[in-house]
């Protein structure tokens, strides 16, 4: 009997293991967001990107192994006017007929303390390739994880809106990008 | 001398003459442009200076309330005065109408009138497409009709001075200009 008992713990301490061990990886595109703001001589407009796949493996466990690769199609964007939308996949912007996609790869994770962690990663949009640090909240409930963060780009940086329109008087360089994703454990 | 508007209302009225007779050509200078950060920058300025204006109109009201302008000539019949203070009253009204129709026109259209980019002004609208598109129709239709009545306003100001011979014109010109 005993020895049953001890069978059974060990296999509830086991599989409690691999509960443990779940990564955050299903990617709820439905309930997830990536949205920005942008300021055209000083008035505050409101975008997102209505398209994007990622693939992030996050244990909680295990924080600082965690890695995610995010993949933004462009064309999918949509900056609040329809004068700018027309705009925006053009050479001078985001020249989506050569690149439709920006890329983020993650380098590494560090929790700072609680559910606060600085995601450092690879940022590349039109060719150009930028170090980014994003702060980021991870909350835990049951099987799902949230992801939300907040980092600010310089448009300039990629060439996003160059030529006439790298006049930052008229469409201002920073850039703030707020992500909201929610991922399921698969366990 | 013949009794003249104030010193106050004359420079109001000239320069808000020239300023939206500015604004009109620039509106409809600017709608057409293809989209470029000159296009953002007109447009700004347009709006900018569309507030000022439409502040300085109640400026203008209230200095008139309170210094009542000469009385019209004798020679004017009961129709004429009609017609006189229909077309002025008309002007005060769009005055005040056209600028609010451009404001809320802005903020259907999602963009908030920030006054010299550093002043954000409230949006009356949320944003909404098809409404955005019915006041640019509404903001274009009044700054026609607009410029129909300032042009009868110029024309009847010239009429008085050319045809009637009186002090209509003159006593809105200021002092150097008489």
């Amino acid at each position: 009997m005993k020895r049953l008992k001890l069978a059974v713990l060990g296999l509830v301490l086991a599989t409690s293991g691999f509960a443990n061990g779940a990564e955050f990886g299903k990617v709820e595109a439905a309930k997830s967001s990536i949205s920005f703001s942008y300021k055209q001589m000083g008035v505050n407009m409101d975008g997102r990107f209505k398209k994007f796949t990622a693939d992030i493996k996050f244990d909680p466990a295990k924080a600082n192994a965690a890695s995610a690769t995010l993949d933004v199609d462009l064309n999918s964007i949509d900056v609040g006017s329809p004068d700018g939308n027309s705009e925006v996949g053009g050479k001078l912007w985001f020249n989506t007929k050569l690149f439709p996609t920006a890329k983020f790869t993650s380098t590494s994770v560090k929790p700072l303390g609680g559910d606060k962690y600085d995601v450092l990663g690879k940022l590349t949009i039109k060719g150009k390739t930028q170090d980014i640090v994003a702060p980021t909240t991870i909350k835990i409930q049951g099987n799902t994880a949230q992801f939300d963060g907040l980092f600010t780009l310089k448009r300039n940086d990629f060439a996003i809106g160059e030529g006439i329109w790298s006049d930052t008087s008229a469409v201002a360089n920073e850039v703030p990008v707020k992500f909201h994703i929610i991922t399921t454990s698969s366990k | 001398m013949t009794a003249q508007y104030t010193a106050t209302a004359k420079l109001l009225h000239w320069i808000m003459a020239i300023a939206l007779i500015a604004l009109l050509a620039l509106g409809f200078y600017m709608h057409d442009l293809p989209f470029s950060p000159m296009k953002l920058k007109l447009y700004s300025w347009h709006k900018w200076a569309g507030v000022c204006l439409f502040l300085l109109v109640f400026v203008r009201l209230a200095w008139r309330i309170k210094h009542r302008p000469p009385a019209l000539p004798e020679h004017m019949r009961p129709l004429e005065r009609m017609v006189a203070h229909g077309g002025h009253h008309m002007l005060y009204l769009l005055m005040i109408v056209i600028p609010l129709s451009g404001w809320l026109m802005s903020s259907a259209k999602g963009f908030q009138t920030v006054l010299f980019g550093v002043l954000p002004l409230p949006d009356l609208l949320e944003k909404h497409e098809a409404l955005g598109e019915l006041l640019q129709q509404l903001h274009m239709g009044l700054n026609l009709f607009f410029a129909a009545v300032v042009i009868g306003h110029i024309a009847a100001a010239l009429k008085h001075h050319f045809v009637n011979k009186d002090d209509v014109l003159m006593r809105m010109l200021p002092a150097k200009f008489r």
